[in-house]
């Protein structure tokens, strides 16, 4: 496969999944299981992703630097209230601020 | 909740440049970069299609399975919000192509429909805009321009995504079903390809939470209004 098939394949792929979801008949989304698995799909995907984008490196390697630190801080900050610009500012800040003095 | 989807957008789309930056570095031109990103436009998906299109030719075919199931999580996505944004025609294309993490975060975050649309249609374009802009960035301008981890930005975005989950752990099961799903993630990553730990910890948790609920607990309403004006407010 040449280089840009590659990338219009995954492209158009990407696209149909998308669009997949629009089109399968509304029933699915009736029923008290799928409303139970609708409210704990965001609160699992959000976690995870907490998680790897805390821990991982690029390549999915384990981790602990300056990004663990800025998401404690962070959620310090989220348990007073904070609000959610401030919250992500202040996480950025930790980590930039960490690793300027060479930790993480 | 503008500034919610400003903010989410913002710190997504900086990871644009560093994309951009290993996609040209990958052996991609700038513009099949740009066509991913235009077309494509699913972060993880991405990441995975150059980060295996760089070791060459022949992974071809794992890149593309690898960018499609990394992307099966935007049906689920469609699933979900298709509902509340009621959209027909091209106006439904055009929701399909910004279904995403950080729209669907948002949608299904706010109180009531207007809000989950506005909350929606403004997430995606933000992210849409900003993602692009960073692209071309980061491929025009390559690793001159430094590592965006130095400015924190990668820390932010995690942030952003624990700012979009704190108001919905007000339950033990929400909480038990978080904590799991993190740790699941986490402890897959090092064992599994880019984005995959992520589904899988998904769905690892909702069984969990399926069956926690249905044995001990009533179903919850389809939404907590007490939960959802908490995360309107900032």
């Amino acid at each position: 496969m040449s280089l840009w098939a590659t990338v219009l394949v995954a492209s158009v792929l990407a696209l149909a999944l998308k669009y997949l979801g629009y089109v399968v008949p509304a029933s699915w989304l009736e029923g008290e299981r799928t409303s139970r698995i609708t409210s704990a799909l965001p609160i699992a995907l959000l976690a995870a992703l907490v998680g790897v984008n805390t821990f991982t490196t690029g390549g999915g390697g384990l981790v602990l630097d300056a990004r663990a630190a800025a998401v404690a801080v962070a959620l310090v900050a989220l348990a007073l209230r904070a609000p959610f610009i401030i919250v992500v500012v202040l996480a950025a800040v930790v980590a930039a601020a960490l690793r300027a003095v060479g930790i993480g | 909740m503008l500034r919610q989807s400003l903010s989410v957008a913002a710190a997504t789309g900086a990871y644009g440049i560093s994309f951009g930056a290993l996609s040209v570095a990958s052996g991609l031109s700038l513009l099949q970069t740009q066509v991913l990103s235009l077309v494509l436009f699913s972060g993880g998906s991405q990441f995975a299609l150059v980060g295996i299109m760089a070791g060459g030719p022949a992974g071809a075919g794992a890149a593309v399975a690898t960018s499609t199931l990394l992307g099966a999580r935007n049906t689920l996505y469609g699933l979900q919000v298709s509902g509340m944004l009621g959209v027909r025609g091209l106006r439904r294309l055009a929701a399909a192509h910004l279904t995403i993490d950080e729209s669907t975060a948002v949608c299904v975050a706010q109180p009531e429909t207007r809000a989950a649309r506005l909350g929606f249609w403004a997430t995606g374009a933000g992210v849409f805009l900003l993602w692009n802009l960073m692209t071309l960035v980061g491929s025009v301008i390559g690793n001159a321009l430094g590592d965006p981890r130095r400015y924190g930005l990668d820390a932010a975005a995690a942030a952003a995504f624990a700012g979009l989950l704190w108001p919905r752990l007000k339950s033990v099961d929400a909480l038990a079903i978080a904590c799991l799903a993190a740790v699941v993630a986490v402890v897959l990553a090092p064992h599994a390809p880019a984005g995959v730990p992520v589904l899988v910890a998904a769905l690892a948790a909702l069984l969990a939470g399926v069956w926690r609920r249905a044995h001990h607990d009533p179903a919850p309403p389809h939404h907590w209004p007490e939960e959802d004006v908490e995360v309107a407010k900032p």
